[in-house]
């Protein structure tokens, strides 16, 4: 069924769909109306779960730590600061890899105050282990928070499903609302293998030793160093579960096709705009318009973020003549996360094309198209000429 | 691409402009237009103060979602707010401006725009509204000033959106409404 509602509102839908058990959140703009929705279908009955209300984001996760632990299926969302706030359990849930979904309505993050949008937030967690994706609309938003219990579930490392505070959360546009029984027939009811029960206790995550011991019962187990390898290598391997989740549901709900990332008019582009979220589709307008006037411009939009998917991004940039990354996020003292990481990936490519990046919209600083265009021609013109410093587009001085 | 019709609602926070243009916008998604966007005014909303919200409805995808610079349509549900803020910013030379008023089209000069007028406040009232309730008003201000959507099919959704919140009498204000419009002669 298609509805016009908000990305909140989708996403709210999603974890319905997914049924989730235990949704534990506290409110923080622009992720309001999704914990607000969620707990209106708790209270009206629609959706069978415990909402639990909590005090602070740090605990609305370690609850959703203590209900995954316990074998439910748990959600939570937040923004900005909130995320940070709850950082500390961030790494510990992806450490002791509970199949978590969370969503993360991407805000900049405080000090100075800011409630609108940038990646800053999820970006400053995208190291502690979790799988990160961001989506460009609303239909990826449900179809997105579906796939990643799926895929959590699968590979036990929690997902966060990142999407942009306002311009996607607050605004309204038509999305499909997929049916229940396809989504119980894709999504079972899941059994987590070491679900503590008040039968079996245990002690899980206590302090382990660098190099690794027999248990009381004389078992080997791994040391902390190991522990990390395991949660790297299948880091790595989930790209291919992902896409193999999203096979999954395509074949039943009919819509998928692009879980790593979606190009657009890439094959023969001399020049591939690199984007996540909902810019990505203004892009599109914009490549458009450079086309029209004899500029032949791409869009990849990168929606798996981590696992970083490297070959398949540099499969598709290796042959344009420059790559131009526009981003909401900056890694202070550096370049911009995103820019660095395609760096790194074509490093290792038979043919390098030069690569810019522009820094954009923080603190939902309006994005003009007039100064995208003028970017991607000042990339064109400059060439490798233009240093790895970032351009900052759109300041006041 | 086919193009896009651009309707900006400017009201106050509480007035209910995101409902209105909500009904808009499944109407006209109903009414086989692909492309919605709806994008209200980013950031934090308070009860009086000015809001507005960007309504964008096309026969094919969307792809910008930022608020709309340069409107076809404004449409005011307070007058006061005219004075108050700079409602027409970017209305196109002839656009329509549809408004919500007890005064009368001769009372303004605005030479540059096609004007709508209605007074919504009092006909609410009249259609057993509580006072101050404007926003089922002036869609049907909007359909006959712009006729752009099925009648009908706007009274159906606002019946639908008001459920157990008067929905007779939101359809019967936006019906009076659409009769006694008042639209100033093509320009």
């Amino acid at each position: 069924m298609k509805i016009i509602e908000s990305g909140n509102v989708a996403a709210a839908n999603g974890v319905k769909l997914a049924r989730a058990q235990v949704i534990a959140a506290y409110p923080i703009t622009p992720q309001t109306p999704l914990t607000e929705k969620l707990s209106e279908m708790v209270e009206s009955g629609d959706m069978k779960a415990e909402y639990i209300a909590v005090e602070s984001e740090h605990s609305a996760l370690s609850v959703c730590i203590g209900s995954a632990s316990a074998g439910a299926r748990a959600f939570t969302a937040t923004s900005a600061n909130g995320l940070l706030y709850m950082s500390e359990q961030v790494h510990w849930a992806a450490g002791a890899r509970l199949p978590l979904v969370m969503c993360v309505v991407n805000r900049g993050t405080g000090a100075p105050w800011t409630i609108w949008n940038d990646h800053q937030d999820s970006m400053s967690q995208r190291d502690a282990g979790w799988i990160q994706i961001y989506v460009n609309n609303h239909q990826q938003i449900i179809d997105t928070v579906i796939k990643a219990y799926k895929l959590a579930e699968t590979v036990s490392i929690p997902v966060m499903v990142c999407f942009d505070g306002y311009y996607l959360s607050h605004t309204y546009m038509p999305f499909d609302i997929p049916e229940q029984k396809l989504i119980d027939e894709f999504l079972p009811s899941y059994h987590f293998k070491h679900t503590l029960t008040p039968e079996s206790p245990e002690n899980l995550n206590t302090v382990t030793m660098p190099h690794g011991r027999n248990d009381a019962e004389g078992a080997w187990r791994d040391g902390y160093m190991d522990i990390r390898h395991s949660h790297y290598q299948e880091m790595r391997q989930a790209l291919r579960t992902f896409q193999e989740v999203d096979s999954d549901y395509s074949r039943l709900v009919g819509r998928g096709g692009d879980p790593l990332m979606a190009t657009y008019k890439c094959d023969d582009a001399e020049y591939i705009v690199v984007v996540m979220g909902s810019l990505s589709n203004r892009m599109k307008d914009i490549a458009d318009e450079l086309r029209d006037s004899g500029t032949k411009v791409g869009v990849l939009s990168l929606h798996v973020y981590r696992p970083f998917p490297d070959e398949a991004i540099r499969e598709v940039l290796e042959s344009a003549r420059g790559v131009i990354v526009f981003e909401k996020s900056i890694s202070y003292g550096a370049q911009g996360q995103v820019f660095n990481d395609i760096r790194a990936a074509l490093y290792s490519g038979k043919k390098r094309p030069f690569i810019h990046n522009y820094i954009i919209g923080l603190g939902g600083r309006l994005i003009k198209n007039d100064d995208l265009i003028i970017a991607i021609k000042n990339s064109k013109s400059k060439g490798e000429e233009l240093d790895n410093e970032p351009q900052w587009i759109g300041l006041n001085r | 691409m086919s193009k896009t019709i651009e309707i900006r609602w400017h009201g106050r926070g509480g007035q209910g402009a995101i409902t209105a243009a909500k009904i808009v916008a499944n109407t006209a998604f109903q009414s086989g237009y692909d492309g919605i966007i709806m994008a209200p005014s980013f950031g934090t909303e308070r009860r009086g103060a000015p809001i507005s919200t960007s309504l964008k409805i096309s026969g094919s995808e969307i792809n910008d979602l930022m608020p709309i610079e340069r409107p076809d349509i404004v449409v005011v549900l307070d007058h006061v707010l005219l004075e108050e803020d700079n409602v027409t910013a970017g209305l196109k030379p002839g656009g329509l401006l549809v408004l919500n008023t007890p005064k009368k089209i001769d009372d303004y000069h605005l030479p540059e725009f096609k004007l709508a007028v209605v007074d919504i406040t009092a006909i609410s009232s009249e259609a057993g509204l509580k006072k101050g309730v404007v926003n089922s008003g002036i869609i049907g201000a909007l359909a006959k000033a712009s006729r752009l959507f099925d009648m009908d099919l706007l009274l159906e959704n606002i019946e639908k959106e008001f459920q157990g919140r008067k929905p007779g009498e939101n359809a019967l204000s936006a019906k009076l409404a659409f009769e006694r419009t008042e639209i100033e002669e093509d320009k």
